[in-house]
């Protein structure tokens, strides 16, 4: 039986099974629901859940180990001299076997012997699956009948559902949290294999970032250097650019849609402000090599400056465009959570709207400001794709925004793409390099949310 | 039933429920006729003189034609079930409907011989002549200190430290609340009990130096032990302010008024002396309402 089949056929079982099982609770409370101690349905759905999630549980459980199982069988059964090469060898054999199982291209002409092999896996696993489908259907029965016998006025059907609910519920929270665990723990780790080699110590503080490395010990090339001191200085550089950009327009914008702007003109400049935020980050990239980088460079010549045609500036001036929406919805609904009655208060002491924008709103409004202002900062720091296409690969250390600089986040991507050795220091570094982003942008994500609860706390 | 019928008939249930709805559109749109107050609105020397004060949210014909004058150094009380437009009246007298979008006010309003709502009148110095304290105690999330001295600083009353120090310290003497907070002036006004919150927002107000002091059910949301402070506040402030106090309580309208005004569905029904209000009303819905009936 083909694999959705099966699932097809454990939910038709399902549905039968909630029938039954309310039919059977109606028939042990005489017709009359009021003798049973949870709704008729929660029966149906007590009965139905034991008669799937085993089942399915099993056929889950099975597929996962399956592969591992037939494989190890084919191994036994594959002729001595490819079970005598060396485990690469095998491995590669292996692969070309499930390709051709699988109707893909094989790295060579497949031989009798793989093609002998290609059918043994199919037969096998034709088995396996044949053995699953009476596995599980067989459990979906027994289960389910067993659960229906169990049904009597007084069983706590609904308890029991709501528990299975809630385990549940817990599973599918506990793979999203454990996934989460199990990535900054693979970062951890992989850290702390880069600095192994290299001392934390030369990493945070050393100016020098060339992170060439010599692939063979026979080529020529430099032994690297890994001082992370230009990147954590062009990603502060272009942070505090965009920042500059974003905070001031963002939060004036925020001010004068929430206390300026009719109602009208509020309701169609707002879901455009967030239209902003839906551009893809890639598309401000391009504006940003393309289009922003030449106008500077252009406007730096004709004022006699050296501007480089990748410079931190034209990078930084697009990522505060794309936070712009940031700032002025998390300002905005920060001003708007200000209570009307401070407002009012002013404006009966004969405050113009200015002044009381300036001397209440904002003093008022001021924490959770800060909050958003750092969770876009967070953002900032972590954006990518603008700083790759606009602020150039070259580890300056500098403060002059007309140069090229380059970002953590660059840097972790130059690493990681082309043909790399995992375990030089060179890949190992971006590890490194994650690992700071991550707890610099946690630290500031923590710090921004307490300031941001906080200040909700003052008004409730 | 042939078909043709069937038409027929849907076109007269049709035509039924559509008048059904005229009728229904027109007992809802048909407005509460403007009725002729009762008492004496007019009082010799008046601070402030309504003639004929309309005021409409769009459609809706929230007070309609008041004629009414307050007099200096007195309490005038306002009352009337909810929703019968005291507070909107009271906005039209500093021109805090002005804030309210959809909000249109008509006639004249008379202080020192000049029509507030005449063009070309500033609110910012009106509303320093005219104060208002609200129903929910409002400090500014600042110091107290911050909090009296915010009205004296944008009208630019004092003119060095020790002017503005002064103008702080006599405004909250003049509210009762200098004993209570003389040692914490740098604490925040958010942090005071309902009642010295609501003093607060008093002496915040008398600071800017007003002739006239408007207040919303200054004390509907205050326990008993505070509301007889502010009462006795109130008592105290006539000597040097005009007071109009919308109130719920008819208790607080007797204690603390000299004249009292009953408004109903937009109108002013009756004016006149508090005494004769509660213990002779002229006009039946007056009566009504200070007998419990309705309100
Ligand atoms: N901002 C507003 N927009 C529209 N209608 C309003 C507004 N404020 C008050 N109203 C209406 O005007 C009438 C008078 O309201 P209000 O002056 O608040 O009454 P009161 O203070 O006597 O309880 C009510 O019917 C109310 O629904
Ligand atoms: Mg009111």
């Amino acid at each position: 039986m083909q694999t959705s089949m099966l699932i097809v056929v454990l939910l038709i079982l399902s549905s039968i099974a909630f029938y039954l099982g309310r039919r059977r609770a109606f028939a042990v409370a005489r017709g009359r629901a009021r003798n049973l101690h949870s709704l008729p349905s929660y029966y149906g759905y007590y009965v139905a859940l034991w008669c799937g999630l085993p089942a399915l549980l099993v056929a889950g459980l099975w597929f996962s180990a399956e592969d591992a199982i037939i494989t190890r069988m084919l191994v036994d059964n594959l002729p001595p001299e490819v079970r005598s090469l060396e485990p690469g060898r095998v491995d590669l054999v292996l692969n070309d076997i499930h390709n051709l199982v699988n109707g893909n291209i094989t790295s060579r002409e497949p031989d009798a012997a793989m093609l002998a092999a290609a059918d043994h896996y199919r037969q096998l696993r034709a088995t396996s699956h044949a053995a699953l489908s009476v596995v599980a259907l067989a459990l979906a029965i027994v289960a389910g009948t067993f659960s229906l016998t169990r049904i009597r006025p007084e069983h706590r059907a609904r308890n029991a559902v709501e528990r299975i609910v809630m385990a549940l519920l817990i599973a599918c929270s506990s793979i999203a949290i454990l996934t989460t665990v199990g990535i900054v723990l693979s970062v951890l780790f992989e850290s702390l294999r880069f600095f192994q080699t290299i001392s934390l110590f030369e990493f945070l503080f050393s100016p020098q970032w060339s992170p060439q490395t010599a692939l063979r010990a026979d080529q020529v090339g430099s032994s690297g250097a890994f001082g992370a001191v230009p990147l954590f200085a062009g990603t502060l550089l272009i942070s505090f650019i965009a920042m500059a950009v974003a905070v001031p327009i963002g939060l004036l914008s925020a001010i004068y849609l929430s206390e300026y702007a009719g109602r009208r003109l509020r309701a169609s400049v707002k879901p455009l402000l967030e239209i902003l935020a839906g551009v893809p980050t890639v598309v401000y990239g391009f504006f940003a090599a393309l289009v922003v980088a030449p106008m500077i460079r252009d406007a730096g010549l004709s004022l006699g400056l050296d501007v480089a045609s990748e410079s931190a500036l034209a990078a930084g001036l697009v990522m505060g465009i794309m936070i712009i929406p940031f700032v002025s919805s998390l300002s905005d609904d920060v001003i708007n959570a200000v209570p009307q009655s401070l407002r009012d208060g002013a404006y009966g002491l004969g405050a113009t709207r200015s002044e009381t924008v300036r001397k209440v709103i904002l003093p008022a409004a001021l924490p959770g400001i800060v909050g958003g202002i750092l969770l876009a900062a967070s953002r900032a720091i972590g954006e990518t794709m603008i700083v790759v296409m606009a602020a150039g690969m070259a580890a300056n250390l500098t403060a002059n925004p007309l140069e090229a600089v380059t970002t953590v986040t660059v840097q972790i991507v130059t690493l990681l793409t082309g043909d790399q050795e995992f375990d030089s220091p060179k890949t190992l570094a971006a590890f490194a390099l994650g690992l700071v982003l991550f707890v610099v942008t946690l630290l500031l994500n923590i710090f921004a949310l307490h300031i941001v609860r906080k200040y909700r706390e003052q008004y409730e | 039933m042939s078909s043709v019928d069937m038409i027929e008939k849907a076109v007269q249930s049709e035509r039924t429920s559509f008048r059904q709805a005229a009728k229904d559109m027109d007992s809802l749109t048909r407005r509460p006729e403007q009725r002729e107050t009762v008492g004496e609105v007019r009082v010799e020397d008046p601070r402030v003189r309504c003639n004929d004060v309309n005021v409409y949210y769009g459609e809706k014909h929230a007070v309609m034609g008041v004629n009414l004058d307050i007099g200096r150094n007195e309490v005038i009380a306002m009352i009337g079930p909810s929703g019968c437009g005291k507070s909107t009246f009271l906005r039209c007298l500093n021109r805090m409907n002005d804030t309210i979008v959809g909000c249109r006010v008509t006639g004249q309003i008379f202080m020192d011989d000049q029509d507030i709502n005449a063009s070309g009148i500033d609110v910012v110095p009106l509303r320093a002549m005219v104060g208002m304290v609200f129903q929910k105690p409002n400090p500014f999330p600042k110091s107290i200190w911050e909090n009296v001295a915010f009205g004296p600083r944008i009208h630019g009353l004092a003119h060095n430290k020790a002017e503005l120090e002064e103008m702080v310290v006599t405004s909250l003497q003049r509210a009762g609340l200098w004993e209570e907070v003389k040692d914490r002036l740098e604490q925040p006004g958010t942090g005071l009990s309902g009642g010295q919150q609501q003093r607060l927002c008093i002496a915040r107000t008398i600071a800017v130096g007003p002739e006239v002091i408007l207040m919303d059910e200054p004390c509907s949301a205050l326990d008993p032990i505070a509301t007889a402070v502010i009462e006795d506040l109130i008592d105290e402030l006539r000597g040097h302010y005009s007071i109009v106090i919308v109130t719920h309580s008819m208790q607080q309208a007797a204690r603390v008024s000299q004249r009292t005004a009953y408004f109903h569905l937009g109108n002013l029904i009756e004016v006149g002396e508090t005494t004769q209000i509660f213990t002779n009303p002229v006009h039946k819905l007056t009566e009504d309402y200070i007998t419990g009936r309705f309100g």
